[in-house]
């Protein structure tokens, strides 16, 4: 089994950013898959500053993809994915049915990120025929749901590979409002891009000090960070071609070589802390939140 | 404008019918409509009716089937669809590829809808359904401003209905999986958001908690109307305070735009609300019918009547409205 590092889902400054990729150079990661996800306003990193790291980790050997957007409301983010669908160094993740379009009228292979709504073979056929290669389950299915749609794939004989996040906020939600801006009493349109101040997101707690969620701009993620390490060696029997481990905080290096350790064999082993605790729910086809 | 009205059981549908409906949508009672709750929906007899009503008075019954299909129960997705084809629905409101490409491969004469369930807020996206499925008519989540919903009108490859009234969705209806982190069921994999069945109300003398699958999502004063827990509506706490963390009880209400949305060329206007009673769904049509008929008539003077604004925040959540996502200043 393959191990994918997902985009960042915070807003780093760009230093942050090529230092983290620079760092990912060598980590024992076979996939990396980058890229604004979240805000078309975060600029730190152009299209162009993306697509040079996207180079020059693919130079070092890693399978690469840029990850578009996946709230697509504006002509001029819809204008960035259409040229960003017709490069062909770098291979895309489409995060919008927008960009699985343009990569499909341009005749070109794709990948999927957890962002599109796949909740059967149908669905996976359909894409497949448009250019689909790979696709991500979405992150409030679980075990019982994956190993259905891994059954439907192989019957229907579709040559797709499976992705699986294991690590990272959850992605629950997208919204046209920015949390992160209500937050600190900011209009979106003046929002001074204030998310560059929360490299984490902001944590929502219950009046009962329960946490909730966390705050990422127009994102909202779950308050606890999915942690799937113990699972890995059913998701591999069940036929996953890579797991994702999603960004947590800008160090990551202890929690992705634990991973790497993990898929190479060894046993017993538990993740690191982030900045966060862990959640497994969805995976016993429970709430998210849950940690079971 | 077409005014497409919302049906969560007959005497909804009537209310709806009598008051100026042109277009009545509906669900079946199950989890293929992204509003399954209990004592809500239309069985097969109930839907006959439905339908001789909706003939009666000329009409269209458009039937949802928005959410999606999951591989174990397939084959209620595709019966749901073939029986509102067989009924002879006006149109199918479907999200799922599955159930799309099902009506569009096995009854290509059957006229689809993309549900905002789909979640297509651009032109690419709705191209692909386009492409697809052949789909008429798409209804846009509500997180588009005024101006990308004119833009986009005229970029799009098919028709565009908005929603006009009712419940305010803050999240890009389709991706949106807060309710199943905390309760395990979301809209799309059940059809529900922030499910009845995980509520409960604890009075403790002075105050109201309200809970979801046992976290707290709001505590009330004696002072306070108490809202259902639906989860985004909360108040939390972050960065020190306690607030409407993500959005206040409000309704969505767009009656002053309703000019703009007409000269961008939006073909039909959605009232929000298969939950509600047939008094709220009678109150709610008759005024937007008054209103979209005065429009008519008197394009270069439309104002909103005081009176319209009175009886549509007599209804609304929180006694509030908002134009929402349409205006920037709430973004």
């Amino acid at each position: 089994m393959k191990l994918t590092l997902a985009p960042i889902p915070f807003y780093w400054p760009k230093q942050t950013v090529l230092d983290f990729y620079q760092q990912a150079q060598s980590w024992p990661v076979d996939r990396i898959c980058l890229g604004e996800t979240v805000c078309s306003k975060r600029r730190e990193m152009r299209t162009e500053d993306w697509l040079d790291i996207a180079r020059q980790l693919q130079a070092a050997g890693k399978e690469v993809a840029i990850s578009t957007l996946a709230l697509v409301e504006a002509e001029s983010e819809l204008k960035a994915i259409r040229s960003l669908c017709e490069q062909s160094d770098i291979t895309v993740e489409a995060n919008d049915l927008s960009a699985a379009e343009y990569l499909y009228q341009n005749g070109k292979a794709f990948t999927g990120g957890p962002f599109l709504n796949i909740y059967n073979v149908e669905t996976l056929k359909l894409l497949a025929q448009d250019g689909l290669s790979r696709w991500t389950l979405p992150v409030e299915l679980g075990q019982k749901e994956l190993s259905d749609l891994l059954a439907d794939i192989k019957r229907e004989q579709l040559n797709i590979k499976t992705e699986v996040m294991v690590h990272g906020y959850l992605p629950l939600a997208l919204s046209a409002r920015c949390f992160t801006a209500r937050a600190v009493d900011r209009p979106k349109d003046a929002c001074k891009k204030v998310c560059i101040e929360y490299p984490t997101g902001i944590p929502v707690d219950s009046r009962e000090d329960q946490r909730l969620f966390n705050l990422n701009g127009i994102q909202t993620q779950s308050g606890l960070i999915l942690d799937l390490l113990a699972e890995l060696p059913t998701l591999a029997d069940m036929g996953v071609d890579a797991v994702r481990v999603v960004p947590s905080q800008p160090d990551m290096s202890e929690i992705i070589h634990t991973y790497a350790r993990a898929l190479s064999g060894e046993t017993g082993l538990a993740s690191p802390a982030s900045s966060a605790s862990y959640c497994n729910g969805y995976w016993y086809g429970k709430e998210g939140m849950a940690s079971l | 404008m077409e005014l497409v009205c919302p049906a969560g059981s007959l005497n909804a549908f009537k209310a709806a019918v009598e008051n100026g409906a042109d277009a009545v949508y509906m669900g079946f009672k199950d989890e293929t409509n992204a509003r399954h709750f209990a004592g809500l929906n239309f069985n097969d007899k109930a839907a006959q009716k439905a339908l001789t009503l909706a003939r009666e008075k000329g009409v269209k019954l458009f039937i949802a089937i928005n959410t999606f299909a999951n591989s174990e129960n397939w084959s209620k997705w595709q019966q749901a669809a073939d029986y509102a084809v067989e009924l002879g629905a006006d149109a199918i409101i479907a999200a799922d590829n599955a159930v799309l490409e099902h009506v569009a491969k096995n009854h290509p004469q059957q006229n689809l809808h993309l549900s905002v369930q789909a979640s297509a807020t651009n032109a690419g996206a709705l191209s692909f359904y386009k492409r697809h499925f052949n789909i008429k008519r798409a209804v846009l989540p509500r997180v588009l401003s005024l101006p990308q919903v004119e833009a986009l009108a005229d970029s799009s490859p098919v028709e565009l209905e908005v929603f006009a009234f009712g419940s305010l969705c803050v999240m890009a209806e389709g991706r949106c999986y807060l309710s199943s982190y905390l309760t395990g069921e979301s809209p799309n994999t059940v059809g529900a958001c922030s499910p009845a069945k995980y509520v409960s109300w604890e009075n403790k003398g002075d105050e109201l908690n309200a809970r979801l699958n046992g976290a707290l999502i709001d505590c009330y004063s004696k002072e306070e109307n108490a809202a259902y827990p639906t989860l985004c509506k909360g108040r939390f706490k972050a960065l020190g305070k306690q607030f409407n963390v993500l959005e206040e009880p409000t309704s969505l209400n767009t009656m002053d735009i309703l000019p703009r949305l007409h000269s961008a060329g939006v073909k039909a206007l959605k009232i929000e609300g298969r939950q509600r009673s047939p008094a709220y769904v009678g109150q709610v049509v008759k005024v937007w019918r008054q209103a979209i008929d005065h429009y008519m008539a008197n394009q270069d003077a439309f104002t909103v009547d005081e009176k319209w604004r009175s009886q549509l925040l007599e209804v609304s959540e929180g006694s509030q409205t908002t134009i929402g996502a349409y205006e920037r200043d709430w973004q």
